[in-house]
């Protein structure tokens, strides 16, 4: 509980942090807010107007309270290209994305952990050197050229997956080739991962112990070296998802998929700061508050952790 | 998945000859593969073990007891590892034995513990759990018939309120606790034979003599033989029935306990007992230490194994390798030229001492000061 | 946080450390023998990787040498082409060797090696001109970024205390950023509508500031490791002051392992830009990148892969030139593998 506690209060900070620094941005804009939400080249006039109108002279942190404020209310401001405000614009976008993101990371732990126990066990036999390779391989290959080469072979060459998913029709079918293009890198990261920890558990006494007592193989690698060897992967796991939202934002503009990817592009070419902005704050506390979480099912998947931690 | 034993392949099922030993082990090889050339970790290795006996393995870190016990049990990893001899349970040649058929002999026919009760148990799973899943898969229990069973486990292994410590996890148990519940899971299937790996080294001297008391104690209840193995001969005087000692990979020397200590044919042996710590030695002085580095597993010396650190070695054991021979009283043997109590073996060991032979000096001199040279040389 | 474990190199596990309980009643000495037996250990493995240091490494070398002398050198080559001169024979030429490629009767006379894009511009020109910007970068932004980082991390790792803990903090809360979300954040507030040198500048710059946190991370772990060897320590105890040790005795220690990091950091710098350019953020067309060109490429991927194909094989060999030789090396020096 104390650690959940201490953690919850590091998460405020940061999160008071990031949201600052993105906020500060507006104002580190040639022109500063005024330009951000009138666009260059206004006159002066409507400049003042705006000055009064949102207190733009007061000091930056009361401006940085106040808009903190309507952000944690759901305000995040109103685009000047459309008039729609940002939240209105992040509920249409946000579950495309989260849906795509989620898509991802299932398919690359569906990979890679069984991949991984099973390169663990068989470590440095054949097998495991060849699927070595080719993960190290996938590392290489950035989301973009993987999407590429996927529409290329899979939608061009064989006509088996869409190359562009249309609005309402995003399905597991359809967003097949943009999750894998994100998944296949994570693959190779979970996998090379899992694997290291994998053998090094494989490595403990209490594996020889649980071998010397009869119990199955299966048994030995999920039920009692796959826990023990899983911490480093579900950290990694939470920071990945950071990369997911990297690529998302790729992915969605090469499959024409309409999320916050495709929004946050739009609106940098449209100059649409406070939209930016806005999609900015949102991810990244979203990004904050998902490795708190992590933190958290860490401590529960370790009764170490838990513990020592309750006790300090 | 089998759940049960398959009976055909069980060493206990019909037709063991239960008059016979329990286990008989016949010129055991056990050599590793590696790049460095091949580890002769265990070189030949016989010897018998009856029901409800103790036998002691014992030898310097190094020569190979882990891997002798591990082999017989057929616990090491299969690459790279070439094991060859017979290895006889109850009558069956279990050295022939694949895993699926091991694992019938696993747990409930042999058991092992650990050196380190550190990390001889799960970190993240339950004590409780630890003992009950071998009792369910071997033994078919249902879900409470396992709680019950283990928690009367735990009670019997000296673990106070076991109840509760039954939903505990490792961490939050001493390290003389953490031995006590491993006791208890490797006993968890009853079964007749238990290899003890240093079960007490890695423990605080009060605990070491409880725990060995507790394996003395489980051992005449459950009518169990023990493998003792350790590199401690105090560990094992008053507690086993019989001794090996192991150098290099070699039984050197090997006899019934009293004989062995009272009639020490080896020179490897009686160096191991002058490291036994006294009672009267303060607990900060060093032991005597066998002066010299155990030899290389890889590329042995020619001859006998132990000649570059032997206080007794002439010429002969440079060359020859000294067989194990049978010594007066029926079942001790040793491996040696120049036996100590023998009137080679004494004139042997003047001869070295008058010629300044380091390793004779450092033997009879004794002096503190010299076995701290030979201890960091 | 979980301990790095065990490179899987050393696997050995029954073998306690030799002569370890025979001197359980010295403690000092069990940590002695530690260190040596874990010296030993170290260099027996070493000189298994020596040997393994194969054909793969040198051809991705090759790659990269070869790949930088071009680069350099694209405006004095003669078999390099303008790459934005229009040749409307070779449009979607494809590559030489194939069927209406080059060698086997294109349209145009000019060699077109890796055929013509939708313009009709040389490719193989235009790839080498992309690999400019893309090396200059990846290059600059990672040096850059090691200046910074490195003297943050090495500080950091030396000085220990308070100011470890706060400049520390203060890389994690930049860590906290998903990367490229704050690289498309930086750019697009710091840049003003301009030239293509004030593009680069902000792009570099950028990726820069990004890559600072985890070189400073990487920095302090082994700086960590070094400043308790005995060396230092002795140093220590000589009276030598900290400027001095920093430099003469942990800097040389760093730098190593630090340099081959440095080719998988230039590796990311890369794939970073790519997808800033491909997005269209990075220095604009008509001038060549990769990501620009794979993006381009895109539209006639039914009709001429390779426009998108080609620069999308050069650059993964790129990357998998550097993160091999880098990871290679790494291994050489046997830097503990950081996480995250
Ligand atoms: N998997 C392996 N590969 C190569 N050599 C090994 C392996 N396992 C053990 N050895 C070697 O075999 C020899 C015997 O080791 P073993 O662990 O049996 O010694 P021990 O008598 O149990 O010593 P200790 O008292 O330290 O436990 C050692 O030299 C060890 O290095
Ligand atoms: S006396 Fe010779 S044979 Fe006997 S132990 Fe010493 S060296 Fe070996
Ligand atoms: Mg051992």
């Amino acid at each position: 509980m104390r650690y959940a506690l201490g953690k919850l209060v590091q998460l405020v900070v940061v999160l008071v942090i990031v949201t600052f620094l993105t906020f500060m941005l507006i104002n580190l804009l040639p022109g500063g807010p005024e330009a951000a939400i009138l666009g260059f080249g206004a006159d002066d006039e409507s400049i003042a107007q705006l000055q009064e109108d949102l207190s733009l002279n007061d000091p930056i942190p009361i401006r940085y309270a106040r808009w903190l404020g309507d952000a944690v209310t759901g305000d995040l401001g109103q685009s000047y290209v459309n008039g729609s405000t940002v939240s209105e614009l992040l509920g249409a976008r946000l579950p495309v994305t989260l849906a795509l993101m989620t898509y991802a990371m299932f398919l690359a732990l569906l990979v890679a952990v069984p991949f991984g126990i099973a390169t663990a066990w068989k470590a440095d036999t054949r097998f495991d050197k060849i699927t070595g390779t080719v993960s190290f391989a996938l590392l290489s290959v950035p989301n973009f050229i993987m999407a590429t080469l996927l529409v290329y072979l899979f939608a061009i060459n064989q006509d088996w997956f869409p190359a562009t998913v249309k609005e309402g029709d995003e399905n597991l079918y359809t967003l097949f080739l943009p999750a894998l293009s994100l998944a296949l890198g994570q693959i190779a990261v979970f996998l090379r991962l899992l694997r290291t920890d994998m053998i090094a558990t494989l490595q403990e006494d209490y594996i020889g112990v649980a071998k010397a007592k009869g119990m199955t193989n299966r048994r030995i690698l999920f039920r009692h070296a796959f826990r023990p060897s899983s911490f480093s992967l579900l950290t990694v796991a939470g920071i990945t998802i950071g990369n997911l939202i990297g690529g998302t934002v790729i992915i969605e503009q090469i499959f024409g998929i309409n999320g916050i990817g495709k929004l946050i592009v739009f609106s940098i070419f449209q100059r649409d700061y406070l939209v930016v902005q806005g999609v900015v704050v949102v991810i990244a506390a979203g990004f904050v508050i998902i490795n708190f979480a992590v933190d958290l099912l860490y401590a529960l998947l370790d009764p170490r952790i838990r513990h020592a931690r309750a006790i300090a | 998945m089998a759940r049960k034993k398959v009976v055909l392949t069980s060493p206990t099922a019909a037709g063991d000859k239960l008059d016979g030993p329990l286990l008989e082990v016949e010129d055991l090889r056990t050599h590793f593969l590696t790049p460095a050339g091949t580890v002769r970790a265990v070189d030949g290795v016989s010897f018998t073990l009856a029901r409800g006996e103790t036998l002691g393995i014992v030898g310097e870190s190094g020569s190979g007891k882990t891997v002798l016990s591990r082999s017989i049990m057929g616990l090491l990893p299969s690459r790279n590892v070439v094991r060859q001899g017979a290895i006889r349970y109850q009558g069956h040649s279990i050295s022939d034995y694949s895993q699926e058929q091991m694992r019938s002999v696993w747990g409930t026919e042999m058991g092992m513990i650990f050196q380190d009760p550190m990390t001889s148990l799960n970190p993240v799973m339950k004590i409780g759990n630890q003992i009950t899943e071998s009792l369910r898969y071997h033994l078919d229990m249902d879900k409470g018939e396992a709680r019950d069973t283990a928690i009367a486990l735990l009670t019997s292994v000296g673990i106070p309120e076991p109840a509760q410590r039954f939903g505990e996890y490792p961490h939050q148990l001493s390290g003389g606790m953490r031995q006590r519940v491993m006791i208890a899971v490797s006993l968890a299937c009853g079964p007749r034979l238990l290899f003890a790996d240093e079960p007490t080294t890695a423990l605080d001297v009060t605990v070491q003599a409880q725990i060995l008391d507790l394996l003395h104690q489980q051992q005449r209840e459950r009518h169990m033989a023990i493998i003792l193995v350790t590199h401690d001969l105090g560990v094992v005087a008053g507690r086993t029935d019989h001794i090996a000692v192991m150098y290099a990979g070699k039984v050197v020397e090997k006899a019934p306990t009293s004989v062995l200590f009272s009639e020490m044919r080896m020179p490897y042996t009686e160096a191991l007992l002058n490291s036994i710590p006294r009672l009267e030695d303060s607990s900060h002085t060093r032991l005597k230490i066998i002066g010299g580095r155990p030899p290389d597993l890889i590329n042995p010396p020619t001859g006998c194994n132990f000649s570059p650190r032997c206080p007794y070695a002439q010429p002969r054991c440079f060359t020859d390798e000294p067989p194990l021979r049978p010594a007066d009283t029926a079942g001790h043997e040793f491996a040696c030229w120049y036996p100590v109590g023998t009137p080679e073996g004494t004139k042997a060991l003047e001869d070295n001492v008058a010629a300044g032979v380091p390793a004779a000096v450092l033997a009879t001199g004794g002096e503190p000061a010299l076995a701290d040279q030979g201890a960091s040389a | 946080m979980p301990a790095p474990s065990p490179d899987p190199v050393d696997a050995p596990s029954l073998s306690e450390r030799p002569g370890a309980d025979l001197l359980t009643e010295a403690g000092g000495e069990i940590e002695f023998d530690a260190v040596t037996a874990d010296v030993t250990a170290d260099e027996s493995r070493h000189q298994l990787e020596e040997r393994k240091l194969g054909i793969g490494f040198w051809v991705a070398t090759a790659w990269l040498v070869v790949l930088v002398l071009l680069a350099f050198l694209a405006p004095w080559l003669p078999f390099v082409q303008d790459p934005n001169e229009i040749d409307a024979l070779a449009l979607r030429q494809p590559v030489a060797w194939q069927d209406g490629g080059s060698w086997n009767g294109s349209a145009s006379d000019t060699l077109h090696l890796l055929g013509g894009d939708d313009l009709g511009r040389d490719i193989f020109s235009r790839v080498i001109w992309g690999a400019r910007v893309s090396l200059f970068v990846g290059v600059a932004a990672v040096a850059l970024g090691f200046l910074i980082g490195g003297t943050i991390g090495l500080t950091a790792g030396y000085f220990r205390g308070q100011y470890e803990k706060i400049v520390m903090a203060a890389m994690d809360i930049m860590l906290a950023f998903p990367a490229l979300i704050l690289a498309l954040a930086i750019v697009v507030f710091l840049s003003e509508p301009g030239s293509q040198e004030a593009t680069l500048r902000t792009i570099t710059l950028t990726l820069t500031i990004l890559s600072i946190p985890a070189l400073a991370r990487i920095t302090r772990a082994s700086t960590l490791t070094f400043s308790q060897r005995e060396f230092v320590q002795a140093a220590r105890t000589l009276g030598a002051r900290n400027g001095r040790i920093l430099v003469r005795e942990i800097l040389p220690n760093v730098i190593p392992p630090m340099v081959s990091f440095s080719l998988i950091a230039v590796a990311i710098v890369i794939v970073a830009e790519g997808a800033l350019s491909f997005l269209g953020l990075s220095v604009s067309a008509p001038t060549a990148t990769w990501g620009n060109m794979i993006n381009e490429g895109r539209t006639a991927l039914e009709f001429a892969p390779h426009i998108a194909l080609v620069p999308c094989a050069v650059m993964f060999l790129t990357l998998l030139s550097l993160n091999y030789v880098g990871d290679q090396l790494r291994r050489r020096f046997d830097v503990k593998e950081v996480r995250l």
